[in-house]
């Protein structure tokens, strides 16, 4: 009996340790992805970003977050306090939350369970109260008003976003993240961006919108409604909105490499001039790799194009993208059907 | 055709793509940005900056309390007071300019007919306290003395065309 008791103890250290040593370089990534946003956009408009705190720069980040614990949090009069405060909880909570069954590579995940995929859908779900709760909470119009717009956006969203899902499950056969990966061994040509690439395109966008990033950030929406959904929060609360933020776009690109583009597979798998070498075989390399590609992708898209009006969005989220999608699960239906796409090659 | 061709463009993000293929070459081209304190832009020899009242060589003072800079001075910037001094010749007792009333338009030094009173390429100054802001017969003397080498160099390059 005790030493059942021992073990379960032993079992959940260890599984906290994990936790750990995945929430902290998350932390630590969230950190430097908006030093490394502020270094791409000032690149891509001529300038240099920061470059005085550090080498380069590099302490940048610590300042920043230094600035906004030090800053008071003000309570707005009238707010509902008690979602005043759950509310940033809440909008963080899940994003850091469905890391749990990301797989960094063949066996680094924190809990390998068969509906990954129905899990971080539950999980994106969630994020989105934090949002409205927020914007309802804060007693304000411009909050209300983001909160507004962020929740029509990221409903509509979300069901282009699922359709693009199911095609990957019609072609992989599993839910579970690690077979999904597994399903798309061979070379950059075997993964399923390319049979799915539509849903790959659509994914990513929507990606963009579920994360209310430019050019979708009209819940944010600086030069019509301040800042949206968190206008009144200020110091910690804000950083936690702002941690919130970045960590689900990591978690997008995470998650756009691990369903279209191989996860931790090398790209070169199956080349003879690489052989067996490093570059040939699949390790947590070439996912980080892919995650940071992709997460450079919503930078250099933000400095590019300027925001859509919300009548725009809604048109593209339900007459353009949602039609695609269950046009081109059909096709992935037929190439599964057929044997077009073979599975784990 | 033409709502064809248009439908195939946006679906296929043509535009889109050439968006980002600008922002993708800038991303790469050299930076404008000049480190400031480290690096700095060149400075025009007619920049006008700080203000400095003059000496001669001999290290007589220049101006001879004319007034002319004061009479000129469309923001009423310049204070003089004038005596004669033992020797019989006429100078200044008070020559004062309020920065905060100066609007930098370098007429006072336009009009000095002994080149006594000058803008120097000085632009980096700052005041602890907000009386500092009246620059004093001692303190523009001190400012002549100090960058008296740019300035001369600065008059002489420009002096083909006063």
């Amino acid at each position: 009996m005790s030493e059942t008791l021992w073990d379960q103890l032993i079992y959940i250290v260890i599984l906290l340790l994990k936790i750990v040593a995945v929430v902290v370089p998350l932390i630590l990534t969230v950190a430097y992805y908006t030093y490394m946003e502020r270094k791409v956009i000032g690149y891509m408009q001529l300038r240099r970003g920061p470059n005085r705190i550090g080498p380069a720069g590099l302490f940048q980040p610590f300042a920043d977050v230094l600035k906004l614990l030090l800053k008071e949090i003000v309570l707005p009069a009238n707010a509902n306090k008690f979602l005043f405060v759950l509310a940033p909880v809440l909008s963080l909570a899940p994003a850091f939350a469905a890391w749990v069954v990301i797989p960094f590579n063949d066996w680094m995940v924190i809990a390998d369970i068969d509906a990954g995929l129905l899990y971080l859908l539950a999980m994106s779900s969630i994020g989105v109260y934090g949002l409205i709760i927020a914007g309802w909470a804060s007693n304000s119009k411009y909050a209300f008003l983001g909160s507004i717009r962020s929740c029509a956006q990221m409903v509509s969203y979300e069901i282009a976003m699922g359709f693009a899902l199911v095609g990957v499950l019609i072609l992989s056969g599993s839910l579970n993240l690690t077979e999904i990966v597994l399903a798309q061994q061979g070379g950059l040509l075997d993964w399923f961006w390319l049979p799915l690439l539509p849903l790959f395109v659509v994914y990513i966008i929507s990606g963009l919108a579920e994360t209310n990033r430019a050019p979708f950030d009209v819940a944010e929406g600086e030069s019509e409604i301040v800042a949206g959904f968190h206008v009144e929060y200020a110091g910690a609360a804000f950083a936690v909105f702002f941690l919130a933020e970045y960590a689900n776009m990591i978690l997008i690109s995470a998650l756009t490499a691990i369903l279209f583009a191989g996860g931790w597979l090398s790209p070169f798998e199956g080349l003879w001039l690489v052989g067996d070498t490093f570059l040939g075989q699949g390790s947590i390399f070439w996912f980080l790799l892919k995650t940071v590609f992709f997460m450079y992708l919503f930078l250099w898209w933000r400095a590019t194009y300027p925001r859509y009006r919300y009548d725009q969005i809604m048109r593209l989220g339900w007459k353009v993208f949602v039609p695609i999608t269950m046009g081109w699960v059909l096709v992935a239906a037929v190439f599964s059907v057929f044997g077009l796409v073979v599975r784990g090659s | 055709m033409n709502t064809i061709t248009r439908f195939l463009k946006s679906l296929l993000l043509l535009e889109l793509a050439k968006g980002a293929a600008v922002t993708l070459r800038y991303f790469f081209q050299p930076k404008f940005t000049v480190h400031y304190p480290e690096e700095k832009t060149p400075k025009s020899n007619r920049f006008r900056g700080l203000h400095a009242l003059r000496r001669y060589p001999n290290g007589e003072e220049r101006c001879i309390a004319c007034k002319l800079c004061e009479a000129v001075c469309p923001a009423l910037a310049i204070t003089i007071d004038s005596t004669q001094r033992e020797d019989g010749t006429r100078r200044t007792t008070r020559y004062e300019i309020d920065l905060f009333k100066c609007i930098f338009c370098g007429l006072c030094e336009e009009s000095c007919p002994v080149d006594s009173i000058v803008l120097t390429d000085v632009a980096e100054y700052y005041f602890e306290d907000p009386s500092e802001q009246t620059m004093t017969k001692d303190k523009l003397l001190a400012v002549g003395d100090r960058y008296e080498e740019s300035i001369a160099a600065n008059r002489r390059q420009d002096a083909a065309y006063r």
